[in-house]
């Protein structure tokens, strides 16, 4: 087990490195540069400038090798440390053993090279919480309607509660957030006037955004925990915990709803990351200050450390959730062991 | 002794040609067709998209205006049935802003564009999306997980380490990106050069060649790992066994006796992503890095009306539902298709 871990943590080093290089190799095919083309013009001495500042003008692969070691290496500094905005790192931890100012600095992804005064880090910073909170409220909302209705239409086969939940999850499916948002949007925010229609941080403001998101997923979830229960129901060990006289509940409870969540359980981590992607679409519709509205304009920008950065972090939760979900499946269910 | 036993062989198989003729209406085929036509959700799926391919194919008959004419001083008007529909709509008759224009069914946009024409037209881009999003995933996941499943060793290895890392990118912003650099590296084409082909196929096709691309390039891995587990469960099958000491190729092997043996899954799994496909043109299309105006999609309209929801939610409440239906369909045929390809399916997942 404990090889298997370690196996799955170095891929996910690998997987990330090959992420990152075909990143930034495909940002720097794309012609044009941050500072080309901007409104006002910037003559070609002050770019040329500009792209000697930010080491723009260098070899591919020395970037390359600059920006990696930038968010890799750590450095341990004194107060004299902040030379400029663009020293600026995600991890900061005090060591006061070592003196005073003294920090653990670690994770420098770069200056925004369109919005100069600020950098990648402080994107990360005031966006991605948002982000975050959309992406578990939608994940609360998916798994308070989809668990219980998929529990619901298994113990209740062929009925119409069966086939009711079934069919609001194929619905489900179908609705996307694109056309789920003006939806609830008209309905709830013009006319009845019980949330509001964009913005974020108030419960008025929240509700819509993470049950657009939620509900699709709701769906998958249902149809999984259905599905799953059932399996379930037809093992051997529940017609063993039947014949020993336990009652309907107690066989439902105790022995078919723990097993049947193992693959429910297992989905939720590529479920979270799904979410979490999926938050650029409903940022976008429900006007979320998150990490989405940054994203389009800084590829439009050629903002080549916001992209780089941007792609980096989601493809570590991917990457961190599935090999979550890899761990957790060994973990729950000891049949399966690795080697 | 070998005679007899040919003979002895021959029997049974003649017997079975001679049954065969009347019998052939029972191929898997026309047996999942059967079950199909029992569905009635995936039948009235079908219908929709039957439909939706006719609007696509007669849009310039049955739009009642081009879809890009502009008459401003129409603009935002409404007819009187769709203030019923939304009472927030209150006519100025009425004290409020709507101003009632019965010329549009289903009312114009800010520009004074007819939105009943704009959402027919716009069935061209969702459909285009829903056949070309799963032939390019077909051509690259298919090729691959055959590839890979029937080679298996290293290639097989280095093939599914490949689509590990292909799944590590989030997929919109790999699109997004992909899309910002097709279209700036042909921005500025030499004139009779390759990429100024491309560049004008792209704009030819309301710049729908490349979304596909970009759609087509992220969305093949799920594929890839399907063919790749049928093919492994296949592979050790007698008749390919049989077709193997008969002295059939590689390339034989793969494509007329292990592919038709798999397609089943192949069009279920394709048919249920279809919908994604459509929800990612239409979310480019939303943000802007899709189709270009002023050809119609969706996505564009749902994007623009959204901005005015408040007040005329008719111009992004119509195509939205329209899109949906387009899904929707999508889902249900999807659905009804595993039942009949797969039996064993019915009911569990």
């Amino acid at each position: 087990m404990a090889a298997f871990i370690i196996r799955r943590f170095i891929w996910m080093i690998v997987v990330l490195f090959f992420v990152s290089v075909i990143t930034f190799t495909l940002l720097r095919l794309v012609p044009g540069g941050p500072f080309n083309n901007t409104e006002r013009g910037v003559p070609e001495q002050v770019r040329r400038n500009m792209e000697i500042k930010y080491g723009l003008d260098r070899p591919f692969i020395e970037q390359y090798l600059r920006y990696v070691g930038d968010i890799l290496i750590p450095h341990i500094t004194d107060d004299t440390w902040r030379r400029s905005i663009t020293d600026d790192y995600l991890i900061n931890v005090e060591l006061p053993i070592l003196g005073e100012d003294v920090a653990f600095r670690w994770m420098n992804f770069g200056p925004s090279l369109r919005t100069r005064s600020r950098t990648v880090n402080m994107i990360f910073e005031e966006n991605l919480p948002v982000s975050f909170q959309l992406g578990l409220a939608a994940m609360a909302v998916a798994m308070s309607i989809g668990i219980p209705s998929g529990i619901i239409a298994a113990l209740r086969r062929n009925t119409v509660a069966d086939y009711a939940s079934m069919g609001v999850a194929i619905i489900g499916v179908s609705i996307p957030v694109i056309i789920m948002g003006p939806i609830l949007q008209y309905a709830f925010a013009v006319n009845w006037n019980i949330f509001l229609p964009t913005g974020w941080g108030t419960l008025q403001t929240m509700v819509l955004p993470s049950f657009a998101l939620g509900f699709a997923q709701s769906a998958l979830l249902a149809r999984l925990t259905r599905a799953s229960l059932l399996q379930v129901m037809n093992e051997d060990y529940i017609r063993t915990a039947r014949a020993k006289g336990l009652s309907e509940r107690m066989v439902i409870l105790a022995h078919a709803l723990k097993n049947s969540l193992i693959p429910v359980v297992t989905v939720l981590g590529p479920l979270f990351a799904a979410l979490l992607t999926g938050t650029f679409v409903t940022e976008t519709i429900f006007g979320v200050p998150g990490m989405g509205r940054y994203f389009v304009t800084s590829v439009t920008n050629r903002d080549y450390p916001v992209v780089m950065g941007t792609i980096l972090l989601y493809a570590f939760f991917l990457v961190l959730a599935n090999t979550i979900v890899d761990l957790m499946y060994a973990w729950l269910d000891p049949r399966i062991r690795y080697n | 002794m070998a005679v007899a036993d040919k003979r002895q062989e021959s029997n049974p198989g003649a017997e079975i040609a001679k049954i065969k003729t009347p019998v052939k209406g029972t191929s898997l085929w026309s047996d999942a067709w059967r079950r199909l036509r029992r569905n009635k959700l995936a039948l009235l799926g079908g219908v929709i998209i039957l439909l939706a391919i006719l609007v696509a194919l007669f849009a310039d008959v049955l739009a009642p205006r081009p879809f890009s004419q502009q008459i401003l001083a129409d603009h935002d008007t409404v007819p009187e049935w769709v203030t019923v529909l939304f009472p927030s709509m209150v006519p100025v008759e009425d004290g409020g802003f709507i101003v009632i224009n019965n010329n549009y069914t289903l009312g114009a946009d800010n520009l004074g564009r007819d939105l009943l024409s704009r959402i027919i037209y716009g069935t061209r881009v969702s459909l285009l999306v829903a056949f070309v999003g799963p032939l390019v995933a077909l051509l690259f996941g298919t090729t691959v997980g055959l590839v890979s499943g029937y080679m298996g060793g290293l290639i097989d290895n280095l093939l599914m380490r490949f689509v590990d890392i292909m799944y590590a990118f989030p997929t919109l912003l790999f699109v997004i990106l992909l899309l910002a650099f097709f279209r700036s590296s042909v921005a500025q084409p030499e004139p009779g050069s390759f990429s100024a082909a491309i560049a004008n196929l792209d704009r030819a096709s309301g710049g729908m060649l490349f979304v596909f691309a970009g759609i087509g390039l992220t969305s093949w891995m799920n594929l890839a790992r399907l063919v790749r587990g049928q093919i492994l469960s296949v592979r050790e099958k007698e008749y390919i066994e049989a077709a193997r000491s008969v002295g059939v190729g590689t390339r034989g092997i793969m494509f007329r006796h292990m592919l038709p043996n798999i397609l089943g899954p192949i069009i279920v799994a394709e048919t249920l992503t279809i919908p994604t496909y459509i929800s990612y043109e239409a979310f480019l299309s939303f943000i802007g890095l899709g189709v270009q105006q002023p050809t119609p999609s969706w996505g564009s309209m749902i994007a623009e009306g959204a901005r005015s929801i408040s007040s005329y939610p008719n111009q992004a409440i119509f195509p939205a539902v329209a899109l949906f239906l387009v899904m929707f369909a999508f889902n249900f045929l999807g659905d009804g298709l595993r039942d009949a390809l797969d039996p064993r399916m019915r009911g569990i997942d």
